[in-house]
């Protein structure tokens, strides 16, 4: 517990929660610049497509259209990794591809124009699925992707960027162990993060060559060094970052809107916004990467793991800025939860005609997670160990090893996580309801229960830099400049919570500025889990070289040494003598004020876990499965901000997290390539009417970070869920599932009470078990 | 439509007269009552998420019922009155309404982009229901998507605010203060409140 703090580890007001109650927090779409024009774009109904002919003369004579432009006269600015994707392009990638770009005076003349642009298409032939895009001959998205494969490693994560795990002699390994399984499993139903909040961006270009962008992300900062070499390294990029309505990843990857906004701003001379609609959020933005594993996995009977082989198969869409990076993190993400002395995990990313790809809660490790683990489940059901046990003996204990992102060793200085593991699986009852293997813990007529558990863990708490500056003003008040936005998390009202308790001031003493690149220093942002301890390593950092500065200006005036002072409440007094106390005025001056530098640079030593147990109910029937319950098991070093952690673990449901395993999935035509399910109604959601019972078991066992000795665990609570429902799932029903998510159809398919519809619709089972055992079992 | 055609709204207990038109200052025929509360009236704490009435951030009050803003035209609330977020504070003094402070006091929002949708559901249903069960307020949010999963926070708070409610309306004299023996457990030494 958080003895002895004034802030830390108290239920404390967010800061921005009076405005959020009120109406008054303004989002994106909620802001209006002088001048501003209305946006929008005209979209491919084609996966693949040479643009003929585009005619926009008449869009352009319409009253109140400003610009409008197609690939003909659009900058030549570029994104992805390689740099691929034009602002626009001739030719179209995916079914939503922009195609033209239109600013007016009003939303209804944008969207009049768009109605008259006339485009003539030559269709070509589209790859929509990974083994269309890899086969023989297949026609080609990029003369950049020989093959339709991506290019390997990201420039970000340096030379050496991982982009598999090798390591040992797997030979050997798989000789030395006692149960061998292979196997193929997918993460293939792309469920979108769908944050509350569409995607969007306001753009104001100035001549001759100034953008000012306010964007909608939680890293408004690291959005300027994005934009900075997408438009060639050419443009003086300020962004303004402000309340973000949910991103889970997702809007760090606005960057074309971003482009194409700007480009619409520079040919109209004015502010444009560009803001998507609910259907283009769904069908045209970035989505979570499609993931699959041909995998081996070779095991001794106390669950030592002797060899880890596979060929992981990533499906990035038709572009993405980060599918390599998140390749590397998944890597070594995997090597946390499964220790083995031999690994060949290789990687190869695919590009297909459909949405692109961008970054979603995760982050590569949910995915290839969610595909390997079932692969281990099974050497696991072969030697009757029980998961909970595997987890804990597996998960990365202190001075293991592994290559994080950039190719390099590191060795692990964090606390052992086997106390969390077991006080979830005590608040669980996990050894009451594990009845071993594709057992289901009970059976009341067509209902069978059973339970699952998974593990997840990163080491990005320590990712990147943040810098932070705080100033002390001398009436008693502190400033911290960080481009910290909220998204959500309640990170810039922790990172004030940091600050006051370093300065021992109130808390509504302590203010942050803006997210304005122009006012702010250098932060990453809020990613990776790495707000707490990398953001709050530099704001702390900022607070404590600005105390130091006080108290020096201080000596002098009280006649004693920096060492024998101490600031609380606005005031600076000897800590033997505290009634002589001065005001900060007295020390700053009235005109002044006092400025401190603080700074994170990356650390990839220390680790968060995130265990995640569930029960499931699946109805034999109906084929329909109830999440029952979920508990989550973490230590956090110190909570910071007890509510706000509850409200980010329980956000495993959503967020393209355990919902992915039971009913989220992006649906496309196999004949066209088009979403289908683009909308709120026909995406499954989890709503208010069905909730399982939640319980979150966090520990405080104090972490070396920094001075309030805690890590973030927000971004993780997604990632163990999913594979715990197939788990559940594949217990209840006793057979294996083996796809994602495990619909009321795939149910009703492994039961043979419907006909299978091909790969995605159905377990793959060691199918020994057939409708009428099933049956036979529901009544014993 | 005539161009001389008006409207009249009572919005936040104020009343307002609009003239429907095509000129972009009036309300066009096909404005929803969303685009004129947030373009219009610069009530942007309504929010407009999905415009399709499938998520429920637009919710406010017709004439004391929920209704989803997106989905209704201006003119067809000619005559009615409209209560949006902003329009739950004591108008004199500015105090929170108890169910917002109840959303303060849980952190009953993450994101708290459906946050003003969720507030204008609630209030709706403890107008008519100031007592109900768990499982009705479930109910009655079943509409409202919140994707940061803050659900488990805003079910304590509305049950807090309903017991603050009650509380409230047995008690004579000035409106509930911003406090309750209800309230979780707060660090009151800070001085921040």
């Amino acid at each position: 517990m958080a003895a002895g703090y004034r802030h830390i580890g108290k239920a404390t007001e967010r800061a921005d929660a009076r405005d959020i109650v009120t109406g008054r927090t303004r989002y994106l779409s909620d802001l209006e610049v002088p001048r501003m024009l209305y946006g929008r774009v005209l979209r491919s109904p084609h996966a693949h497509a040479r643009i003929l002919s585009i005619d926009t003369s008449a869009a352009r004579a319409l009253p109140g259209v400003e610009a409008v432009l197609t690939h003909a006269d659009a900058p030549d600015w570029r994104v992805g990794t390689p740099r691929v994707v034009r602002v626009l392009d001739s030719t179209v990638r995916f079914a939503g591809d922009s195609v033209a770009l239109v600013a007016a005076t009003t939303e209804a003349a944008a969207e009049r124009a768009l109605e008259l642009i006339e485009v003539e298409y030559e269709p070509l032939p589209a790859v929509l699925t990974m083994d269309e895009a890899l086969a023989p001959g297949a026609p080609e998205i990029f003369p950049e992707a020989p093959g339709n494969v991506v290019s390997a490693g990201t420039p970000w994560f340096g030379p050496e960027c991982l982009t598999g795990v090798r390591m040992g002699d797997v030979e050997r390994g798989f000789a030395e162990a006692d149960a061998v399984a292979e196997g193929v499993c997918g993460y293939e139903n792309i469920p979108n993060p769908l944050p509350a909040e569409p995607p969007g961006v306001i753009a104001h270009w100035e001549e001759p060559n100034k953008a000012t962008l306010w964007v909608s992300s939680q890293a408004a900062y690291q959005d300027k060094v994005v934009l900075f070499f997408a438009f060639g390294r050419q443009v003086d990029v300020r962004t303004i970052g402000g309340p973000c309505g949910g991103s889970f990843g997702s809007k760090l990857m606005s960057v074309q809107l971003a482009l194409q906004a700007t480009a619409l701003s520079r040919a109209a001379g004015r502010p444009v916004r560009l803001v998507m609609s609910k259907e283009e959020h769904m069908a045209a933005f970035v989505l979570r990467i499609g993931s699959r594993i041909k995998a081996k996995v070779g095991m001794k009977r106390d669950g030592t793991v002797t060899a880890v082989a596979g060929d992981w198969l990533v499906d990035t869409g038709y572009y993405s800025m980060t599918t390599q990076a998140q390749v590397a993190v998944g890597c070594g993400e995997a090597q946390l939860v499964v220790r083995s002395p031999n690994w060949d995990l290789r990687s190869t990313i695919v590009c297909t005609n459909r949405t692109a790809s961008g970054i979603v809660r995760g982050f590569g490790g949910q995915e290839l997670k969610c595909s390997i683990l079932p692969v281990v489940s099974r050497v696991m059901a072969e030697l009757d160990i029980d998961p909970f046990d595997f987890f804990k003996k597996n998960y990365v204990k202190p001075g293991d090893g592994y290559f994080w992102r950039d190719g390099q060793w590191y060795t692990y200085r964090g606390i052992d996580y086997t106390t969390a593991m077991d006080a979830g699986a005590a608040a669980f009852g996990w050894k009451d309801r594990w009845r071993g293997w594709l057992q289901p813990s009970a059976v009341h007529g067509t209902v069978r229960t059973g339970v699952g558990v998974g593990v997840h863990g990163n080491v990005d708490i320590g990712e990147s830099v943040s810098e932070a500056w705080v100033r002390l003003d001398p009436h008693g008040a502190a400033v911290i400049y960080s481009a910290a936005s909220e998204h959500g998390t309640g990170q810039p009202s922790n990172l004030i919570k940091m600050v006051a308790e370093v300065l021992q001031l109130p808390l509504d003493r302590v203010t942050m500025t803006p997210a304005d690149s122009a006012i702010t220093p250098f932060e990453f942002g809020p990613v990776g889990s790495r707000g707490t301890w990398a953001m709050g390593g530099a704001s702390i950092a900022a607070a404590e070289d600005a105390r130091r500065k006080l108290l020096e200006r201080a000596a002098p005036t009280l006649g004693r040494d920096p060492g024998d002072l101490d600031t609380c409440d606005g005031l600076v007094f000897p800590v033997d003598s505290p009634e002589n106390a001065i005001r900060w005025n007295a020390v700053i001056g009235r005109e002044g004020s006092v400025m401190g530098e603080g700074r994170f640079d990356p650390d990839f030593t220390l680790a968060n876990c995130m265990m995640t147990f569930v029960e499931v109910a699946v109805d034999s029937d109906t084929g329909k499965v109830d999440l029952r319950r979920v508990v989550n098991a973490t230590d956090a070093g110190t909570i910071i901000d007890p509510p706000g952690l509850e409200n980010q673990l329980n956000g495993s449901l959503g967020s393209a997290g355990i919902d992915s395993a039971l009913f989220e999935e992006t649906v496309y035509d196999p004949a066209t390539g088009r979403v289908l399910n683009a909308n709120m109604i026909d995406y499954k959601w989890r709503t208010f009417a069905e909730l399982p019972d939640m319980k979150n078991v966090v520990l405080e066992t104090p972490v070396d970070s920094h001075r309030f000795r805690a890590i973030g665990v927000g971004e993780v609570a997604t990632a163990p869920g999913p594979s715990a429902v197939l788990m559940a799932v594949s217990n209840a029903l006793g057979m294996w599932m083996d796809e994602y998510p495990v619909t009321p159809e795939r149910v009703l398919a492994a039961l043979g009470k419907v006909p299978a519809r091909g790969r995605g619709a159905g377990g793959t089972a060691a199918a020994a078990t057939d409708s009428d055992d099933l049956a036979a079992g529901a009544d014993r | 439509m005539d161009e001389a055609t008006q409207i009249r709204l009572t919005v936040n207990g104020r009343g307002h007269t609009l003239a429907v038109g095509p000129r972009s200052a009036d309300v066009a025929p096909s404005d929803t009552l969303a685009h004129t509360l947030r373009h219009v009236m610069g009530l942007t704490g309504t929010k407009v998420s999905c415009d399709r009435g499938a998520c429920g951030m637009c919710t406010v009050l017709l004439d004391g019922r929920a209704v989803l803003s997106c989905s209704l035209l201006t003119v067809e609330c000619d005559g009615s009155s409209v209560t949006t977020v902003e329009g739950l504070a004591d108008p004199e003094t500015g105090g929170l309404h108890p169910l917002q402070q109840a959303f303060v006091d849980h952190t009953a929002f993450q994101c708290g982009f459906c946050t003003p949708g969720i507030l204008m559901s609630t209030k709706a249903l403890l107008d008519e229901n100031p007592e109900p069960t768990v499982g009705e307020v479930q109910e009655a949010l079943a509409g409202n998507h919140c994707r940061c999963i803050t659900h488990y926070h805003v079910l304590e708070a509305v049950q807090d605010a309903a017991g603050r409610m009650r509380e409230a309306a047995l008690e004579p004299g000035p409106t509930v203060s911003e406090s309750s023996s209800n309230a979780p457990e707060r660090d009151v030494a800070t001085g921040t409140r």
